[in-house]
């Protein structure tokens, strides 16, 4: 096998575990988007125009409450806030790459693509084609994305809500998370964004998710300053 | 606004979001001063905890600190499982069978 397709396996690989808990959300959105009143197409097409899970449920919820139309695009802007955060973080890792797999990979890049790729360029640093990991994380869950849309179109509302196929999204966060805290700046930047995110849950268009992060960042890096 | 030109316009900000640094970090507009790169390490830890804190702690946006939470009890088995496994597909497996299982028998 090439290294090319090795990483790229490698990227399929680790996205596997995100997929299982995408896959019910993609559903749930298509579901959601078709009940809000938007057309097959249009909430089809939002999977691969935005492609954003969560800004997608806030627009679909949007659609639904009659928002007008800026204020819809400016709670995604303001949602997908935290991608320059993911941006910033993976920037050193692709400096040398084309404008065009620029372009390529930050089209693909998520939350559920940014995770295992960060953990991975972390642990493993810099190579010829370590890129092709990212590509591979973030075009399988693309893939899933746009599949699961399709089915929770198909499917409508039919799917039951007992179904707690959710949870596998926080256990997956959870897998990743536990062995990142490997110092005691590491735990604190966990414990404190996490305090954070449950106070400020009921701030609008998770604006608590941002100002969790930045707390705990902000705590990570000073203790380990002074440590 | 029609619905087309709200997508339009909500992907390009996410696609402008994603893109933006990994562009101007890369072409040397500026540079990453030394404590925004030690600050980049702490990203994963800060951005995992504040998604799943509120999945395992609240319900319906209320703190909910019981033996009835069954999702802080699955989640608090996966935490432990991670930190003996290291592997994410057992956490995830261990995590639903523990949920499954309270849910049945509580």
């Amino acid at each position: 096998m090439s290294e090319r397709s090795k990483h790229f396996w490698a990227g399929v690989r680790a996205e596997i575990p995100l997929l299982i808990g995408v896959f019910p959300f993609g559903m749930i959105y298509g579901a959601l988007a078709l009940n809000a009143g938007l057309s097959r197409t249009a909430s089809q097409m939002m999977s691969s125009i935005v492609f954003a899970g969560s800004a997608q449920f806030i627009t679909a919820q949007l659609v639904r409450d009659s928002a007008p139309g800026f204020v819809i695009v400016l709670s995604i802007a303001v949602l997908n806030l935290r991608h320059m955060l993911y941006s910033a973080s993976l920037a050193p890792y692709l400096a040398s790459l084309s404008t065009r797999w620029k372009v390529l990979l930050s089209y693909l890049l998520t939350d559920e693509a940014y995770a295992p790729t960060i953990i991975r360029y972390e642990k493993e640093g810099i190579s010829p084609y370590a890129h092709w990991f990212l590509f591979g994380a973030g075009l399988s869950l693309w893939s899933v994305w746009q599949v699961s849309t399709a089915l929770g179109i198909l499917l409508g509302a039919a799917i039951p809500a007992s179904w707690p196929l959710d949870f596998a999204l926080p256990l997956t966060f959870i897998a990743m998370l536990v062995p990142v805290l490997k110092n005691h700046p590491a735990i604190a930047a966990a414990l404190s964004a996490g305090l954070v995110a449950l106070v400020a849950y009921s701030l609008p268009y998770k604006l608590g998710l941002i100002l969790a992060a930045l707390v705990g960042i902000a705590v990570g890096t000073l203790l380990e300053g002074t440590s | 606004m029609n619905i087309w030109l709200v997508m339009l316009l909500g992907g390009l900000i996410t696609f402008g979001l994603r893109f933006s640094l990994i562009y101007l970090l890369a072409e040397g507009r500026f540079h990453i001063p030394e404590t925004l790169r030690r600050a980049l390490h702490y990203v994963p830890p800060a951005v995992l905890s504040a998604l799943i804190f509120p999945e395992l702690f609240l319900k319906e946006g209320m703190l909910h600190l019981s033996l009835g939470n069954f999702r802080l009890l699955a989640g608090l088995v996966a935490i432990v499982v991670a930190g003996f496994s290291k592997n994410t597909l057992i956490t995830i497996i261990a995590g639903m069978i523990a949920l499954f299982l309270l849910e049945l028998f509580l």
